[in-house]
């Protein structure tokens, strides 16, 4: 009989685990992949969204199409994890029994959550937010613009910087700069997480005369006043709010009791496998790894545990574990980007923004499709080592 | 000052930057006037980003214990 695989989740974490385990098991498993909506978003798209430079009709696809055909797809959303049973319960009153479960529920945006937020902000964190951040945008014709942050750890570090320099330049093109002020309101004491990656932006950022508000994390928005106060005692003022919604993970991690401080999975770093609980793996946003929450580290951390399930049914001991690999880029305006690429051991070394690297971003966001799904990027792709040789 | 006065203890050791900042924003986020939270960090960046933001966000650094491979600050919440 074959085993029995569930994967919560089809985002790029889930379709690729998905995918990995049906080409290397093919009938010695049945893989079903439980999703609640059966669409699979490229959410690196919404910045780009935001800023009018891409249509929000390339950023969602069938999940069908992007599975193997031996791959189940459930389009429903899954509500409570038995474990003791080994059974997942469906909202709709299904059940689904599995030998092994994978994790990929992703993270929740929770903007209620920053009293006024829903009123007086716009975010890029969602489709619906991106688009209406492009009209709110469109409208604008001068004044201040804050970005901030209501809430660490939030996905995709780089993106509120990458949003910041690409207004910018947007603002420039458009011949209203000279009339506004662009700030970066930054939960640290500096503009990014990483702090190489902060010695090689904030300088661009002071160039380009973008303002810098270090230890500001949001604590309310006041919409009719249209001001932002921070937990640190500070006010600003803003004609246009551009904030990162509070994340936490899934309803249904929580409801399972498989969630610690934030919903977040305590998750083991190397093997990918939640600490409290057996032939179960964990993967992408849900987890509370120290370390991006990302496509790519979803999209890294998937062959490990395709391979990792894939020994234990053949009853061999796993061998591959995951060592924290991480590659994202981050665009720096003016057609240029430079290139983040680390693991738990190696923080990154970014080389300078290039145009090279921003076209190496707008073909991956053409090639995504057809290639990180299915698991065709090969897999040197993205190795820090490649930044330690100097290149 | 004793770990027991501590309303609150987290242990960060072994959380990178700025997992240890952020989990003493949060435990102040949550906490009343008064509380003493106490933060157990191993990474190098908590000795001038954990003091820095304390001064910014104008609470009070009771004290600063280095330890064997950690160090132990103790933040009162001061409103």
């Amino acid at each position: 009989m074959p085993a029995r695989i569930v994967v919560l989740g089809g985002g790029v974490g889930g379709t690729l685990t998905a995918n990995l385990l049906s080409r290397e098991l093919r009938r010695d498993a049945h893989v079903t992949v439980v999703d609640p909506t059966g669409m699979h978003v490229y959410q690196p798209g919404f910045l780009y969204v935001a800023l009018g430079q891409a249509n929000g009709r390339w950023l969602a696809r069938d999940e069908r199409l992007l599975l193997r055909r031996d791959v189940e797809l459930v389009v429903e959303a899954a509500a409570r994890v038995d474990h003791e049973a080994g059974v997942v319960h469906l909202a709709r009153g299904g059940a689904l029994p599995y030998d092994y479960l994978v994790l990929a529920t992703g993270a929740r945006l929770l903007p209620e959550q920053v009293p006024g937020m829903l009123e007086g902000a716009h975010d890029f964190y969602s489709l619906d937010g991106s688009l209406r951040l492009r009209e709110a945008l469109r409208a604008f014709d001068g004044g201040d613009i804050r970005i901030g942050i209501a809430g660490i750890p939030y996905k995709c570090p780089p993106a509120p910087v990458e949003f910041t320099l690409m207004l910018e330049q947007h603002l420039r093109e458009r011949g209203i700069r000279d009339r506004s002020t662009v700030t970066l309101l930054s939960p640290l004491n500096r503009a990014f997480t990483i702090e190489s990656a902060s010695k090689l932006v904030q300088p661009i950022m002071e160039r380009r005369g973008i303002e810098l508000t270090t230890f500001f994390n949001v604590e309310e928005v006041d919409p009719v006043a249209r001001t932002v106060s921070s937990l640190e005692g500070e006010k600003a003022e803003y004609d246009l709010l551009v904030l990162v919604p509070p994340h936490r993970g899934q309803q249904v991690i929580e409801d399972s009791g498989l969630g610690t401080t934030g919903g977040w999975i305590p998750t083991d770093p190397a093997t990918l496998q939640p600490r409290t609980v057996d032939r179960v793996f964990a993967i992408g946003d849900a987890t509370d790894l120290p370390i991006s929450k990302s496509g790519s580290t979803a999209h890294f951390e998937a062959p490990v545990v395709a391979s990792r399930i894939a020994s234990l049914i053949r009853g061999t001991a796993p061998r591959e574990s995951y060592g924290g690999r991480v590659m994202c880029f981050l665009e720096t305006g003016n057609r240029r980007s430079t290139v983040l690429r680390f693991d738990y051991e190696h923080p990154p070394i970014p080389p300078k923004p290039s145009w090279h690297w921003h076209a190496a971003k707008a073909l991956f966001n053409r090639l995504y499709w057809h290639t990180v799904p299915q698991g065709r990027i090969p897999e040197r792709f993205g190795r820090p080592s490649k930044d330690r040789s100097g290149s | 000052m004793a770990t027991g006065t501590a309303t609150r203890s987290i242990d960060a050791r072994g959380m990178p930057c700025p997992g240890p900042l952020m989990s003493l924003i949060g435990a102040i986020r949550e906490g009343q006037i008064g509380d003493l939270i106490e933060v157990l960090s191993s990474d190098e960046g908590s000795k001038t980003d954990i003091p820095a933001w304390v001064t910014k966000a104008k609470h009070d650094l009771v004290e600063t214990v280095p330890e064997d491979g950690f160090a132990r600050f103790i933040v009162r919440k001061v409103r």
